[in-house]
């Protein structure tokens, strides 16, 4: 979950001009951007499993992210979910009583839809016989929809379930206090006037501040820009690498909207609006523009910014998962496979935001696959500082050894693999909806550029991470 | 026992480290190499920004001694003859230690008040030029940064400190009977405030980073890093360093000031300060409650409260010069002497002498959840100790748990710890009414009731289900560990550990040995009581042991007193006029009139006539009337929930008409009144030295006044014979003698001290 930004990329004077300096190493992004990634056909073992059935993605697609505030700033989180279900309905022509479940994740809860994949599930037209849950994981919750896809697959309890993922930031639940609430139950069961009255007395002003949903962890009560920005300073990252970072990630997510790359991306006709067609934070600056800007968080010598953090976004996610028997009997010609997976946790103060260091070589060392097999890298990005820090903790012999009980330093990952098509910076990062957005951009890049394997990563809030195995379908 | 709880002060003691021995090896070739390099003082250049690093080798901490003042200005005046360099950080090299203060034993070397005012003025010049360096001077703080320490940052022109635990900020002096004398008590009013300086002067306390940087003491913070690609530790110090640098660079291109803005309310204060009426007004409500609260005892903090109003009112020149002399006075004085003494004596028990246990106690359980037991498993858990709780009652469980809960979640109330991490520290607390999980323990510790008979059978049952490996605490104000350990089974395993009374408050405890516990034993109940926090003395079994013993004559004689017609309230207002924190009557009453009584009976059994003096009957009056002191809202007072103001029970005037002694005259005086009580402890004491209960007069100090209240100023029993005179003494115990009997023969050791006036106990 990024921590709430005062104010966004919006703010940034935007120059259609970007420059970029290849002096930091492992920013260095001319060949991504210059040259097309060379398709790359190999064919390695498959992680099919004896005994466990295969597990397909059909298809996935999202809303266009928009910066909170604007298209869908009156619209609700369901209308968000049910948008994205309507277009997976429309992109897979799915027959809707095929379906046998639904899941969506999501983080900041709207109470009066507080199982909003049932209430999307019944907008979209699903057959009320047609059963949904809501799960919650910071962000990293529809990877968690869909993992719980997998296990009731793959346990043999449902062939197809549709999982997603949605988050409204332009609204949020405000509350009243703790004591305003009390007092307005109590009122509730006062019987007489006099009881009501002897209640109303005790009103004190404060009672009417507001309670604003956490943005701070809260086992430490920090929040988690201030604990990138401490995560960036303990891995000694810069502020210019920081920047460079988040560069890369617009330009490279600018070029690929550009070029049509972004095939998730499903039209939303939002009532009483215009149809939104893409994502509109993407917006390539200048490192001189961002060098302008005040650190947001640890003020004033900090390093964390409005340019270098993932935005406050609104968005949906939402993907088909079938038995891969249940996809080929119904005719489909699925995207992806989905293999292993792991959820790994850690402390939330220091290395809050370090999930995907920890769940890589997890993940790699449960499906038997070393770095080099994989072709394509999907990671979350909430900060450009913690996508850097956790770069240089799995590239030190150091960390692995004193942190992570391995002999030997995970590696540097290959840039040039990484992210090409943009990421949560540049993207958006609706939290509940950014999982699906990794695992398609995953899927769509392997079917692209013609690799096997991609490995999806994310950190989430409360010290967590998850990472998982995409398979391309064999063309 | 309550009675030090006025004394919490000296907790604070602990901060400030002052190594006795440290770098002596290096001092004697110092002089050859200083050419080639410093040994406690260094420099780097960043660009145009030296970094100067303060490294005692040998040591945990950094202490301002000569060799580390002298390298200072060497290395200063490097920097300021430098053309490339413009400006500088200050910072330690040690993790969790910026500079702790200044070496305490320059002034024990002192013979004169000149001496100790030369150091003084030879800290106030070296802060003096670094104040008007040309050159901006950036304090990097992480860690203590007391005392001299502080001194020293706050001569810099800008500070930055870490945010984290290990830094406080303070000046301690005042704890040791003197004042900051480097210029400390001039800077001090003009950085943070008249009211807040003398707050931080006069009580000596420890300031935390933020509440540091809210108050002006420091200009910016560092979050404290964690893992990186190196230690957290080292990777925050070398941040700390990186972040100084940017504002030292800054500070030279003047794109950050380091004149601080003031809120409104500082601004309001600081122009109410340019009123000589209001200052006057200040200068009188302070002295008024230093006066009111040291009752003249401690000299320290009305000087201090002199030195500033002079550098307020006759410019800094008269108030550096101040400072200075009345540094060298205080330096000199026995309470200051008193109080350094003390805080030896501490550093000492917060070792452990018995070496390393052979198992670490990880798994403790605690039997019986009253106060003492729920207190002990407070003070356990509190440091990650996983603590069984036993009861017998679902009551007195709950009673139990909701104490610890409380003694908690008030720390939450005062922001020492979250409410996770109260929620995270209570979930090493588990209560329960059987003896699951027993088989596992590595240590018993059972407060149930004092009764020899139900310790014996909480003996029994436990020895039944612990593993040979544990260890049997027993937590008794005064029955023998040797009886309660006679029905055990592994008697080298059974060792007694008194705890005192609020247990998370009162920092002492001591440990009682019996003829057959083993050293190992005794190294493990060091161990724990360490990691509670506590202060700790280790004392032979005997009737009593040492303070329970100490404070029985000197109840008897309060007795005496009372029934000689004194009313409470004179001898209570005699007794802290002395220095004892809390008057004697109310020490009864806070203790309990029963457990006194109970005490009073067992020890008089024990050692006889000498114990004697006023009569137990008049105790035993009172529990007959319910009269129990605070806890059943009637004993020599009564209390009232809620009220602080406590009158005298008019119902004991029966009780005191049936029990009335004549006074002798003679002996009656207010003086001798004082002297009646505290000759007794006194003379106690020493005999539990010359007895060997007491293996050394420090332990014997440090009993008395963390447990007992015995006056801080006079610096325990041991030190106050030193001090005072033990021939002095002596005749008074005669002259009482004289008028008494056998209560006030004076002891032997006391009797050789006084023949042979060179004899010390603390040579």
């Amino acid at each position: 979950m990024t921590s709430i930004l005062t104010y966004t990329l919006k703010n940034l004077p935007s120059t259609s001009k970007w420059a970029l300096k290849f002096s930091v190493r492992p920013l260095s992004c001319s060949s991504q951007l210059l040259a097309a990634p060379a398709a790359q056909t190999k064919s390695k073992k498959t992680l099919a499993k004896p005994n466990i059935r295969n597990i397909v993605v059909v298809d996935g697609v999202r809303i266009p992210f928009l910066l909170s505030g604007t298209s869908y700033k009156d619209l609700m989180p369901h209308d968000l979910a049910r948008a994205a279900l309507l277009g997976l309905l429309q992109r897979t022509s799915v027959p809707k009583d095929v379906v046998d479940y639904i899941i969506f994740g999501t983080v900041i809860q709207e109470v009066k839809t507080s199982n909003v994949a049932r209430e999307a599930a019944l907008g979209a037209g699903f057959s009320d016989k047609t059963p949904a849950h809501t799960v919650t994981m910071a962000c990293i919750s529809s990877n968690q929809a869909m993992t719980t896809a997998v296990g009731l697959i793959a346990s043999g309890q449902y062939d197809v379930v549709v999982a997603g993922g949605v988050e409204l930031m332009s609204d949020v639940p405000i509350r009243h206090s703790r004591k305003m609430r009390k007092m307005m139950l109590d009122l509730n069961k006062a019987k007489t006037m006099g009881q009501r009255l002897s209640l109303l007395s005790k009103f004190r002003l404060n009672f009417l501040s507001p309670e604003l949903p956490a943005v701070a962890e809260f086992s430490t009560s920090e929040t988690m820009g201030h604990s990138a920005d401490r995560l960036a300073a303990a891995f000694a990252v810069s502020r210019l690498e920081q920047d460079e970072y988040a560069l890369r990630s617009h330009s490279l997510a600018k070029k690929a909207q550009d070029e049509g790359l972004l095939s998730d991306v499903v039209p939303f006709k939002v009532p009483g609006k215009e149809t939104v067609t893409k994502d509109n934070g993407i917006r390539p600056s200048s490192l001189e523009q961002m060098a302008k800007l005040k650190p947001a968080f640890i003020k004033p010598y900090g390093t964390v910014t409005a340019a270098n953090s993932s935005f406050l976004t609104d968005g949906a996610s939402a993907m088909l998962i079938m038995a891969e028997d249940k996809a080929l009997a119904l005719g489909y010609k699925p995207k992806a496979y989905l293999r292993d997976f792991v959820y790994v946790s850690q402390d939330p103060k220091d290395q809050l935001l370090l999930g995907p260091t920890y769940a890589t070589p997890k993940v790699l060392e449960k499906a038997g696959l070393t770095m080099n097999d994989i072709d394509v890298f999907e990671f979350h990005e909430a900060f450009s500082g913690q996508i850097l820090a956790n770069f240089k903790a799995m590239d030190s012999d150091w960390f692995a050894q004193n942190y992570m009980g391995r002999k030997t330093k995970v590696g540097l990952l290959p840039l040039e693999k990484f992210n090409i098509w943009g990421g949560s910076l540049s993207l958006g990062h609706p939290f509940g909806a950014t999982g699906c957005r990794l695992v398609m951009a995953a899927a769509n890049r392997l079917r692209k550029d013609g690799g096997q394997y991609g490995l999806v990563a994310a950190c989430a809030a409360g010290g967590q991470g998850h990472a998982m195995i995409v398979e391309a379908y064999p063309k | 026992m309550v009675a030090s709880r006025a004394i919490g002060s000296l907790n604070r003691f602990s901060a400030f480290r002052i190594l006795r021995t440290r770098g002596y090896s290096f001092r004697n070739f110092s002089g050859s190499s200083a050419l080639l390099a410093r040994t406690h003082v260094n420099y780097g250049v960043k660009g145009n920004v030296a970094v100067i690093r303060i490294n005692s080798p040998n040591s945990k901490v950094n202490t301002l001694n000569k060799e580390v003042q002298s390298e200072f200005m060497e290395v200063m005046n490097e920097i300021w003859a430098s053309d490339q360099i413009k400006s500088a950080v200050l910072i330690s090299s040690k993790p969790g230690c910026f500079v702790a203060g200044a070496d305490i034993n320059m002034l024990a070397s002192c013979k004169t008040p000149q001496e100790a005012t030369n150091i003084s003025q030879e800290g106030q010049r070296m802060f003096e030029k670094l104040e008007k360096s040309p050159k901006p001077v950036v304090a990097a703080i992480s860690g203590s940064c007391l005392g001299g320490g502080l001194e020293l940052a706050i001569a810099c022109q800008y500070r930055i400190a870490t945010k984290d635990r290990k830094t406080v900020l303070g000046v301690p002096e005042v704890l040791l009977g003197i004042l900051p004398g480097a210029g400390g008590t001039q800077r001090l009013p003009k950085m943070v405030g008249v009211p807040a300086a003398f707050d931080m002067m006069l009580t000596g306390r420890n300031i935390r980073a933020d509440r540091a940087k809210k108050m002006g003491l420091v200009d910016q913070l560092v979050e404290p890093l964690g893992p990186g690609v190196k230690p957290p530790e080292e990777r925050t110090i070398e941040y700390l360093e990186e972040v100084a640098v940017n504002f030292a660079s800054g500070l030279v291109d003047k794109k950050i000031s380091p004149k601080r803005n003031k809120g409104l309310v500082e601004k309001l204060t600081a122009y109410a300060m340019t009123i000589p009426f209001v200052r006057r007004q200040i200068y009188k409500t302070v002295e008024d409650k230093v006066r009111k609260q040291t009752k003249g005892l401690y000299p320290a903090p009305l000087k201090i409260i002199d030195v500033v109003k002079t550098g307020l009112e006759q410019g800094s020149d008269a108030g550096y010069l101040a400072e200075s002399q009345k540094f060298g006075e205080l330096a000199m004085t026995k309470e200051s002497k008193a109080l350094v003494g003390l805080y030896h004596g501490q550093v000492l028990c917060k070792k452990n002498k018995f070496g390393a246990p052979q198992k670490d106690v990880k798994h403790l359980a605690v039997l019986g959840a009253g106060l003492m037991g729920a207190g002990i498993a407070q003070v356990s858990v509190d440091k990650g100790l996983k603590t069984l709780l036993k009861d017998t009652t679902v009551a007195g469980l709950g009673r139990g748990q909701q104490q610890v809960f409380k003694g908690l979640n008030d720390k939450v109330k005062k922001k020492a710890i979250t409410s996770f991490e109260r929620d995270s520290i209570f979930s090493n607390l588990i209560g329960q009414l059987d003896y699951q999980g027993f088989e596992k323990a590595d240590m018993v510790i059972e407060a149930v009731f004092e009764d020899l008979s139900v310790k014996h059978k909480v003996l029994k049952e436990v020895e039944a289900v612990i593993p040979d490996h544990c260890v049997f605490a027993s937590n008794t104000s005064a029955l023998p560990i040797n009886e309660i350990a006679a029905v055990s089974k592994r008697p080298e395993k059974v060792i007694g550990m008194h705890y005192f009374s609020p247990v998370d408050k009162m920092q002492l405890l001591e440990i009682i040995t019996t003829e057959k516990t083993s050293k190992d034993t005794t190294a493990s109940a060091v161990a724990v009581g360490l990691k509670q926090g506590k202060v700790i003395i280790v004392v032979k079994d005997g009737p009593g042991f040492y303070t329970t013993r100490c404070l029985a004559p000197m109840m008897s004689e309060v007795i005496r007193i009372l029934q000689e017609g004194v009313d409470p309230k004179k001898l209570d207002s005699l007794t802290t006029g002395f220095g004892f924190p809390v008057g004697a009557a109310t020490l009864a009453d806070e203790v309990g009139v029963d457990v006194a009584k109970h005490v009073a009976e067992d020890l008089g059994k024990a050692f006889g006539e000498r114990f004697g003096g006023g009569n137990p009957e008049l105790l035993g009056q009172m529990v007959s009337k319910g009269f129990l002191g605070r806890k059943s809202g009637k004993g020599f007072y009564i209390y009232q929930e809620g009220s602080k103001n406590k009158s005298l029970n008019s119902d004991m005037d029966s009780i005191f008409a049936s029990l009335r002694l004549p006074a002798k005259p003679e002996v009656s005086s207010d003086e001798d009144i004082q002297y009646r009580v505290v000759t007794r402890f006194v003379n106690e004491a020493v005999m539990c030295l010359q007895e060997g209960i007491l293996a050394t007069p420090a332990e014997g100090d440090i009993g008395a006044v963390f447990g007992l209240g015995f006056p801080p100023c006079l610096g325990g029993p041991f030190r106050f014979v030193d001090l005072y005179g033990a021939q002095k003494i002596v005749d008074r115990l005669r002259k009482y003698e004289a008028a008494y009997g056998k209560q006030f023969t004076p002891c032997q050791l006391l009797i050789d001290h006084a023949n042979s006036p060179g004899k010390k106990f603390y040579q």
